[in-house]
Order: C-alpha cells, then structure tokens, then sequence
C-alpha cells in the first residue's frame, strides 16, 4: 500500500463537521469531469491510490481510467462497498425482501440460478457474494488490489458476531478478485480481536485515527495500546478530523505513530492536496533523519 | 450483566442489536420478528435466540429490559403487555399514534417504577445537548423566536405503497422527521401549547404528508416557527437543525456544527463575545461502540445505566414523549380545522 491514499468524500457530499461545506462540495463537483480533474490533481500530486465508495458516479471514473489505459496504468482504485446510503434508503422504502430483490443481478425469483436458490435455502454468504459481484461490475478492467468493507456493514456485524459473514467477505475477496480484503472500522480495538480469533493475519484495517479522540471508540489509549502491540496494517482516517483540527497537528500526530502504513484524506483543491501530502512527507522525511 | 430482549428487527432493531452485542453489561436473551429472512440469518450467524412470537420469548428468556422496535401501530399493546411483565422499555420513537395511550404507558411506568425510555437520540449528539446547555446559562438573553427544521431526501419520487405512505400506521414526515424537531424543541426550550398556520404538504406521497410547516407557540410564550420536508433530494441525508434568537445572542446548531453569537462578554466557560463556531468533533462524548453515530450507542448506554444504578433517568422518558406525541397532535389538528 501506498503511504498517501486520496479519498471521496469531498465528491460526494460527505462533511463531518458542515452542512454548508457539505452543500459546496455537492455544487462544486455536480460535473463528473470535475472529479476527474481532481482526481488527475492528486496523481500529480504523486499520489497513486483513490479509496472511494461503490458510488454510482464512480462508474465515470472507472470508464475514463479504462479509456486511458496508458495514463492510468499504475493507478488503483481500493472500491469500499457497499455505499451504504443506497442500502439504507432502500431498507426504509422496501423493506429487507424488497431491496434484494432490487440489488440483486438479474431476476431475483428466476432466471439468476444462484440467487434465486440462495433466497430459497437461506443460503445468506451466496447471497452476500451476489451482491459483492454487483458492487464490483463498474471496476471491470480497473486495478482494485485492495476492497474494503464499509464500516456501517463491518461494525454491524462486529456487533451482531456474525463471524463467518466478516469471514465470507474476507474469504471471497481473495478467491474471486485476487485482491487483499480490507476492513473499515470505527472500532479499532475489538475489531482487531475479532479478526485475530478469526485467524485473519495481518489484516488491513481502516479507522478513525487524529489527534482529537474523534470516533476512536475505547478512546485513544487503547487505540494506541492496540497500535503498539497487535499485527495488522493500518490506514488512518478522519485525520484531520473533518478539517476541525489543524493539518500540522493532525498529521504530526498520526505521522509519528507505530503501526498506521497509510494515511487517507480527501480534499477538493489542487491546493490542499498539494499541501497535505507535503506536510505528511516532511514529518515522515524527518522521522527518518 | 442487564438480560435484554429486542421485540423487531428492521433496520433500526438490527441496528440496536449491533450495539447491544457489542455492550459490557448486556446479555441479549431473545430476538422477535416475524420475518423469516431476517430470522433465519440471525439464527444462521448469531448467538441469539430468535423468537417468532413474544410471549414465548418473555416466558423463556425473563428478560429485564426489552427494546421496541416494531412499527409504531403495534407500541401500545405491545409495551403495556411488557410494562405488565415488570419490563423496562426502551422504545423507538414517535412513541404511540394516539396521545391518550401515550399518556397511559407513561402512567403505568412511572407508577410500577420501570425505567422508560423512547429513542430520540438527538438528545444524545454533542451539539444538541450544548445548545441544551447554553440556552439554560441564560447568555442568550430573553429568547424571543426560533426555527426548529429538518429535511433529507426520504421520498423524493412517487413510489409504490409502503408502510411509511399510511397515516394510521405512523407514516408521514409530521410523525417520522417532524416528530424529532419537535421533541428538540419541547426539551431544549419549553413543551409546545399552540400550532397555527399549519401546513402538511404531499409533494410525491398520496395519503401522507412530505412536509410539514407550522407556527409554533411554547409554554413559556417563545414563538417560533417549524420547517421539514423529507423530499428534499439537495440534502445526502437527514439534516436537523434548531436556531434561536434572544435579546443578547442567537444560536443556530446542526449534529455536527454549532454558531453562537453574543453581544458582551459571556461567564460562560468556552465562549467570547462575537460569533463562536464548535464542531462535533470536539463535543462528542466517545463511546465504547461506534455504530452510525455516538448518539444510537449513548442513547442505549444511558438506559442500560439507569437500570443497573435505578436512576437517575430524566432524558427521552415516556412523560417526555407524550409532550412530544401532544404537539403531534396539536399540529395536525389545527391542519384539519383549516382545512
């Protein structure tokens, strides 16, 4: 993994702390082309990984990184599925029935063998892996060595112990798209636990970490405990806190602890993303002088 | 370890299960819903033991706390029948359909000493408790008018019937979104005594209302004015926010940002004269479990807490729920006689 990953909230509206900003961004990127553009701004910026959810606009993405075949070619997109608003506003409207059979490929009671049958046993990991096939089809042809696991699905079935559906996603990530699982998470400490019982290695795991205790469930103590003393490789998120704490601060702090392989940001100007990896390269270039 | 049981599991049931799983002090001992798919994937891939009716899953499991989260039409019978098993309740929110059962459920459960708890957990979001706390200072002066308003793109086309396009079932954004703006209100400022002008609009629903739009009057005579509408597509997802004008100062405050402005020099720790900006970032309270928002998991933490320590419980009770099912009421009342 690279040590810098671009994210997508700022394209589609996501804003932890302002509603106004949230409105801005939802203006500023209307246009697909204007994602590409700044999509185009942080590769310049050397950064060659964008982390983005199975967001219906990202399919223009993956279209252009396919039409470019030779620009693109060490380019990778680490897909986060589901993108779980489509989910829930479908659960709300349909139902838990109504919204597979929206989601699922082709015709859920007939001609789609697997699905229909799996509906029919109960057979819930086929089920699961049919619509893991769905989210994927837009990344056809585009690099995706890593795929994550959203974490409003990861931390539900943290809660719920539903252990071999976190296995199943684990499992079939590597057996269908050869790439490595990854795992989202707001709750660092008992999902490390849990994947370690689980006898998953050294896992790639992504979670809220920054200098402000911000969605670091636990606290930070144990967050850094965990850090310190587990196996497993971390992506640091919600670094700057949603822009409330100070990128200097926020990037010190996660650039000088054990354990985090990569940092994610999002940023909508050339600038800011100028900036940020600047910042993380200079307390990385220093930690190693 | 405090024995719970959940009677509903759809996206706001599951969602509570999720967090109570992962809690120190609760033990889950039955799962109820009549969906066989949700049912059979809980039995496949949990502990839990999973329940189609509730009396057996009460005879068998002698929970002390059960969460509701069943479609609002069945609350009442449904929470009178555990308040009568001696059952401390957590139920989702708006709470019943008719004022009067509301009224009812409350009574019982503060006369059998239960602890009682409805899930409007905005009460529970950083932001929302400081304006709770900066109105009460008084640095704000003599409040004179608020806007409490919500809106999100729940229904933004004409859809096929579901249960949220039936009025008698709780439908409608008046007892859906309105019903959260309006339970701020009522505890952040003073219970609602009065709603003129009002307005429920079906923009895309046929039987219901997508927006609601009310000039509201308080206990207290502070008058201000209530703004939601669930077709509003500009929005990702829900958006809640309440403002507030004094003589001395104004605040307006969202989940995730709060804007405080004072005339003078304020005593009150954190803030200065002038314009004042707080994120959530630095008024959440961590929790031990994150699951959508530190509010579901805090909301949950607090009754767990009430029950094991019997009190103190003050926030989200039933008693406060009926002020909020009233207002409900007084709304679409005065909507009717205009009509």
């Amino acid at each position: 993994m690279e040590r810098i990953l671009y994210g997508d909230n700022q394209f589609f509206a996501v804003n932890h702390i302002s509603d106004v900003k949230s409105l801005e961004q939802s203006i500023k990127f209307k246009d697909n082309k204007v994602i590409m553009n700044t999509i185009d701004d942080a590769i310049n910026s050397g950064i060659n990984t964008f982390m983005c959810t199975t967001h219906d606009r990202i399919s223009f993405v993956c279209e252009t990184i396919r039409e470019n075949p030779e620009k693109y070619k060490d380019f990778n997109i680490y897909p986060c599925m589901p993108y779980a608003h489509k989910y829930a506003n479908a659960v709300t409207e349909l139902g838990i029935q109504g919204t597979l059979k929206q989601y699922m490929p082709g015709n859920f009671f007939g001609s789609m063998f697997k699905g229909g049958k799996a509906l029919v046993s109960q057979d819930y990991i086929s089920i699961m892996e049919l619509l893991i096939d769905s989210e994927m089809k837009m990344f056809k042809g585009v690099n995706t060595p890593v795929i994550f696991l959203q974490n409003v699905i990861t931390d539900l079935l943290l809660g719920l112990g539903m252990d071999d559906v976190l296995k199943g996603f684990h499992d079939y990530v590597i057996k269908k798209y050869n790439s490595e699982p990854g795992f989202i998470t707001m709750n660092l400490p008992k999902m490390v636990e849990k994947l370690e019982s689980l006898g998953i290695e050294n896992p790639i795991i992504c979670t809220s970490i920054n200098s402000a205790n911000f969605r670091m469930s636990g606290g930070k103590e144990i967050y850094t405990e965990t850090l310190k003393s587990k196996k497993f490789r971390g992506i640091a998120m919600q670094v700057l806190g949603g822009g409330a704490i100070h990128p200097k601060e926020a990037l010190e702090y996660v650039c000088d602890l054990p354990n985090i392989q990569s940092i994610l940001f999002g940023a909508s100007s050339k600038r800011n993303i100028q900036n940020t990896v600047q910042i993380i390269r200079q307390f990385d270039n220093g930690k190693n002088d | 370890m405090v024995k719970v049981a959940l009677i509903g599991a759809g996206k706001m049931g599951i969602s509570h299960l999720s967090i109570l799983g992962a809690h120190k002090d609760v033990e889950v001992v039955g799962v109820c819903d009549t969906s066989s798919i949700v049912l059979g994937a809980l039995k496949k891939y949990t502990q839990f033991p999973c329940y189609k009716k509730v009396s057996k899953m009460l005879n068998e499991q002698r929970p002390d706390a059960a969460f509701v989260a069943v479609p609002t039409k069945y609350h009442y019978e449904m929470i009178k029948q555990l308040l009568n098993h001696e059952i401390h309740v957590f139920c989702e929110k708006p709470f019943c359909i008719e004022p009067a059962q509301s009224k009812e459920l409350a009574k019982i459960a503060k006369e059998k000493g239960l602890i009682n708890q409805v899930g409007y957990h905005n009460h529970f979001i950083g932001t929302f408790r400081e304006v709770k706390k900066i109105v009460e200072s008084g640095v704000l002066g003599e409040i004179y008018h608020f806007a409490g308003e919500a809106y999100g793109p729940v229904v933004t086309k004409k859809k096929d019937k579901t249960w949220r396009s039936k009025p008698d079932e709780g439908g409608g954004c008046l007892m859906d979104y309105a019903a959260h703006v309006i339970d701020l209100i009522n505890n952040i400022l003073a219970p609602i005594k009065k709603a003129d002008g009002t307005i429920l609009k079906s923009i895309y629903s046929e039987n219901v209302d997508d927006a609601v739009y009310s000039v509201l009057q308080l206990e207290n005579n502070i008058s201000g004015v209530l703004s939601v509408n669930w077709s509003d597509e500009t929005y990702r997802k829900m958006s809640t926010s309440i403002s507030i004008w004094g003589t001395k100062g104004k605040i307006t405050s969202n989940a995730s940002e709060l804007r405080l402005f004072v005339q003078d020099n304020t005593n009150l720790a954190g803030y200065e004269k002038g314009w004042n900006i707080k994120y959530i970032t630095e008024l959440a309270s961590p929790v031990d479990f994150y699951l959508r928002g530190e509010e579901y998991s805090a909301q949950i933490d607090y009754f767990i807490k009430a029950i094991k320590n019997k009190g103190p419980h003050s926030i989200n009770s039933f008693q406060s729920a009926v002020n909020t099912n009233n207002a409900i009421s007084l709304i679409k009342t005065n909507h009717l006689t205009k009509l």
